[in-house]
């Protein structure tokens, strides 16, 4: 993964608050600075670091799903109730939310806030992982649905909390993509034989 | 009716729904939310009587619990129940781990099951003659759950709910009769008065 320790810095370097120095500090201060505490997920690779942070930090209320639409669920009734949530996933995880986005949190106009781990592009050796990929946008632009791909960690934090208060202030979901060129994403670690 | 489920040695009576959710909801003193899941539960529900901590669902099968536990996190003083036919449960077993492993103490799942897609033309269900709900809901951690025998039975475990220090599963077997009502269907409506009656939002 050495694109993404090129990405986020030396192992083991202190992130002060106010200077986040990687992708997941980024996102983790982000859900801190609009009091989003609730945060179920579906594990990715790409995400451990910023789960794991999550677990270790008392604000959060964070735990793993057996789907993702369950996720979607759980931080919906949570809204109605008065707490803020934010859903963690992987782009095939993703794909499973088309009926929920279209029957719960659009037409009853909750703001489903998504961050989603891309897989299927730039290096993916998953052929599966590539042909679901495509139908994200797709599905997102079909339901009219805010959507951003984060690629630089300069741009991230101007996004995710830009988003994030737009998808509360107009009662809208937002799916927040972070590409590869932002994560270092999952490769193989060894080149297979020519 | 649903007979292969019935025909088990569960000596359990075939109940109604809108039935037990009259009871159910002449329980409710303290403003106590319901979710209403798909279809019948939240015809049921609403004909029962409007409530402002009333949420219908009119889609999205088998989010009812995952909603509820929503709810319950958000306000861990109120008591949550949640109503799901079995057919919707079947499509998000996986939720009963996930609320058994959080232990929410202020939550009620309750199980209608006729072993029927009653509002598709009552196919049976692949659970109708070889699944126990509530031994898939213990299995998977939630140990407070149980088939009610009869009506009073349901109401005792209402009760019981209504105090209990943990998560609870109550399991009904009912008959194949179509909802009571028909709720109206303006989900922007109903999740703004639901937040209302929650005491989430103030009306303009």
């Amino acid at each position: 993964m050495a694109a993404c320790d090129a990405q986020t810095g030396p192992e083991g370097s202190e992130a002060k608050a106010s200077e986040p120095t990687s992708w997941h500090d980024v996102v983790l201060q982000m859900l801190k600075r609009n009091d989003i505490r609730l945060v179920p997920y579906v594990p990715d690779r790409i995400l451990t670091a910023l789960i794991s942070n999550l677990h270790a930090d008392p604000f959060f209320t964070t735990f793993p799903t057996a789907r993702e639409e369950e996720a979607v669920g759980i931080v919906s009734g949570a809204w109605m109730g008065g707490l803020r949530g934010a859903v963690l996933m992987q782009t095939s995880g993703f794909a499973t939310l088309a009926n929920v986005m279209a029957s719960l949190a659009i037409p009853y106009q909750i703001p489903l806030i998504m961050f989603v781990s891309e897989r299927g592009t730039l290096g993916e050796f998953n052929y599966g992982q590539s042909l679901v990929c495509r139908t994200m946008r797709p599905v997102l632009d079909s339901l009219a649905m805010e959507h951003h791909t984060a690629t630089r960690l300069d741009q991230l934090e101007f996004i995710v909390d830009r988003s994030i208060r737009q998808a509360i202030t107009t009662q809208a979901p937002v799916a927040l993509i972070l590409s590869p060129l932002l994560t270092g994403g999952k490769v193989l670690d060894k080149r297979a034989p020519e | 009716m649903n007979t292969p489920a019935n025909s088990s040695a569960r000596n359990t009576r075939i109940m109604n729904r809108f039935d037990l959710t009259s009871r159910l909801i002449a329980k409710l003193k303290n403003e106590e939310a319901v979710i209403g899941g798909i279809g019948n539960t939240n015809f049921d529900l609403w004909a029962a009587g409007h409530r402002p901590q009333n949420f219908y669902m009119l889609g999205s099968m088998g989010l009812a619990f995952p909603i509820a536990l929503g709810v319950a996190l958000a306000q861990p003083n109120r008591r949550v129940f949640a109503l799901e036919g079995d057919g919707s449960l079947l499509m998000q077993l996986g939720c009963l781990s996930t609320i058994a492993s959080l232990a929410p103490k202020n939550l009620c799942m309750v199980v209608m099951d006729n072993g029927i897609y009653q509002i598709t033309g009552a196919q049976p269900t692949p659970a109708a003659t070889v699944a126990d709900i509530v031994a898939i809901a213990i299995a998977s951690g939630l140990a407070d759950s149980a088939w009610a025998a009869d009506e009073e039975d349901f109401e005792r475990l209402v009760d019981r709910s209504l105090a209990a220090p943990g998560p609870t599963l109550i399991g009904a077997r009912i008959d194949d009769k179509p909802g009571t009502g028909q709720t109206r269907r303006d989900p922007v409506q109903i999740r703004e008065r639901f937040m209302l009656g929650l005491g989430v939002r103030q009306a303009l």
